[in-house]
């Protein structure tokens, strides 16, 4: 990884209509990194994106490249390329015509057009493709097209904006692996948006996990699965179990009613904070053998385990489990010192806790007029 | 089924009111007045090749002034906010719920040696210039009446264009010109040649502007075709024998026009 910064947003801020859309946002991007911003709808991810590409001018703070500020630099000037979220092939050329498209803006010589398609194209599979009309590909294909025609003008920093988004599932994941692999190998900077946590998790170097226009935490994504920072990061990255609890003293920690054992240290005396417990952390074992005992009320099962949903005096508790349990049963949870993840309180505080009821969105849906007749 | 039975009324329609003119047409062309073959008709539409050529020639210009004026008309239209778009639509249709004499009677007191403009002309100090019957006026009146039919088609073309295919031109190194010249314009050309269709179709066979702004020098194949069925000169048999290779001629330029779209829609790319 190279610690070079080469691109830096500095104290920005934009609106959009009086709506702010960033806060005051600080983000510094290594050279040669895999970076991704991951974040729900809305949360202003892809305006991110269209800073550094220059299709938004920030109301406040300045974009930096390589040390040297480009705010005022048009789009057409600066030395990233971008992969828009759907594609945006010229589809009056055909997939060369496309690719070289950079390349002839740029006036580069007929030669070398040639020779960097052939090798773009061949980078991404698409050889013999050239002469083929861009309408006639697959989504998978004109893809390839779009990221062969953003790398054909050897950006120092590539922006990728949902680019998977379109793409069914295997696809997906053939394309991350593929993604990763011409980041590697080109060695280029990639900011990467997307909204799918695993897909951040698998690709990224650095994960930053926004939510209303500002970053909620910036790490790895070990760093940021297993050391979320607040109640969002650890809702949004993975399943979660968030319980209000307090700190009893270093390395004790009550929620549920009980004391546990844990590794974290350094709240004040009986400091309130949020507790979280993934899910494949928690062992099914019967009940005298748990501190935490409850009923199961619902058991699905997922392939790789069943996600099991246990009411513990009315917190429901989501465990993963590769073991079947009958619903009705009486269960123990076995929780660790290791399993134990304390947070301070923030403003998620008390917005995600137990899976009694669906995601947010899902609620919203049942709420509405219309989903209230079904 | 339901679907085909629907289109029995127009099917209908269409064989009463345009297979079969087109045929009694072909028919007249074919004969003399007392019906009997000949092809002198045809023959004698030669002796008009000067007003073919003037009605082309001024049905082009009209078409090229229109499209200069009209593609930035729709290109505006198009990137203003979406409450605005219907008003200036709305401007753009306006005139045309005028009635199509009243707007080209206007011109003639418009352009007339004492009409308003020469007027203006005047009072500024600038002297007169002689305007009305000219080829010029001929194609003002053209232009003004047949702009709209440009403006639309190219409208619904660029408003229907991805803004992200712009910004994609833009992000690989092409300035504003650049984006219109190699993006903008190729991706538009459906709308530019049925733009130009719509115009030059009506331009070419017109005849009451030329009548009225053109005086009668400059007299057009609408004209003689009038001539030949309302006129001193009545003569229906040729009248629709200039009205056949007018049809021609006009199919003629199309298939020239549609063989440049195919063109540009497979995109001239080099092969490897």
């Amino acid at each position: 990884m190279g610690q070079n910064e080469i691109i830096s947003l500095q104290n920005i801020a934009v609106s959009f209509d009086g709506e702010p859309v960033l806060k005051d946002f600080n983000l510094q991007i290594g050279e040669g990194e895999f970076v991704t911003l991951l974040g729900p709808s809305g949360c202003g991810k892809t305006t991110t994106l269209r800073i550094i590409g220059g299709f938004v001018k920030p109301d406040q703070g300045d974009v930096f490249f390589n040390g040297k500020k480009i705010t005022a630099v048009p789009p057409y000037k600066r030395e990233v390329n971008t992969i828009f979220q759907k594609y945006a092939l010229f589809p009056h050329l055909n997939v060369f015509e496309n690719v070289a498209f950079g390349m002839r803006v740029h006036r580069k010589k007929e030669a070398e057009i040639q020779a960097t398609v052939r090798r773009m194209l061949e980078m991404v599979n698409l050889t013999g493709f050239a002469r083929r009309n861009v309408n006639q590909l697959s989504g998978g294909q004109q893809q390839r097209v779009a990221i062969a025609r953003a790398l054909a003008n050897g950006p120092k920093v590539l922006l990728l904006d949902e680019p998977l988004g379109a793409l069914d599932l295997k696809l997906r994941k053939d394309m991350q692996v593929e993604l990763k692999k011409i980041q590697k190998q080109t060695g280029i900077t990639f900011v990467f948006v997307t909204h799918d946590q695993e897909e951040a998790l698998s690709m990224s170097d650095t994960v930053v996990v926004m939510d209303k226009g500002r970053i909620q935490q910036i790490g790895s994504p070990q760093d940021i699965y297993n050391e979320p920072k607040n109640a969002f990061v650890a809702d949004f990255i993975g399943e979660s179990n968030i319980l209000d609890g307090v700190m009893a003293g270093d390395y004790l920690a009550e929620f549920a009613g009980k004391r546990f054992r844990c590794l974290d240290k350094g709240f004040a005396p009986m400091e309130p904070v949020d507790i979280v417990i993934r899910p494949e952390d928690i062992e099914a074992v019967p009940p005298q053998q748990a501190e935490l005992s409850g009923t199961v009320v619902s058991v699905t099962f997922k392939g790789v385990h069943y996600e099991i949903i246990v009411d513990v005096h009315g917190f429901k508790w989501m465990i993963q489990s590769t073991r079947y349990q009958a619903v009705g049963q009486e269960i123990g949870l076995e929780i660790g010192p290791d399993d134990i993840h304390v947070m301070k309180k923030s403003e998620y505080s008390g917005m995600f806790g137990d899976y009694s009821s669906f995601s947010d969105e899902m609620e919203g849906l049942l709420n509405s007029p219309e989903g209230k007749g079904q | 089924m339901k679907a085909k039975r629907a289109a029995v009324p127009y099917g209908i329609w269409m064989v009463i009111f345009i297979i079969v003119p087109m045929l009694l047409v072909l028919y007249f062309a074919f004969t003399t007045q007392e019906g009997a073959f000949t092809l002198q008709n045809i023959a004698t539409v030669g002796r008009y090749s000067n007003v073919f050529v003037r009605s082309i020639w001024l049905g082009a210009v009209a078409t090229a002034v229109s499209l200069l004026i009209g593609y930035p008309v729709a290109y505006i239209i198009a990137r203003t906010r979406a409450c605005w778009q219907s008003v200036l639509i709305l401007l753009v249709i306006l005139p045309m719920w005028m009635n199509f004499l009243l707007r080209t009677y206007a011109w003639m007191t418009l352009l007339e040696d004492s009409g308003l403009i020469n007027n203006l002309l005047e009072a500024l100090g600038l002297g007169r210039v002689h305007m009305i019957n000219t080829q010029g006026a001929v194609v003002v009146g053209m232009v003004y009446n047949y702009v709209p039919y440009m403006i639309f088609p190219l409208y619904s073309v660029l408003a229907k264009m991805d803004p992200s295919v712009i910004e994609a031109a833009q992000d690989l190194g092409a300035s504003q010109a650049r984006v219109f010249w190699r993006v903008v314009l190729p991706m538009s050309m459906p709308g530019v040649i049925s733009g130009i269709t719509m115009v030059f179709v009506p331009a070419v066979s017109t005849f009451i502007i030329s009548k009225m702004l053109g005086g009668g020098a400059n007299l057009m194949i609408g004209d003689l075709i009038d001539m030949q069925f309302l006129g001193s000169s009545y003569n229906p048999n040729l009248g629709s024998a200039i009205s056949l290779v007018l049809m021609v001629l006009i199919l003629i330029c199309m298939g020239i026009m549609n063989q440049f779209d195919d063109g540009e829609s497979k995109g001239g790319g080099i092969p490897l």
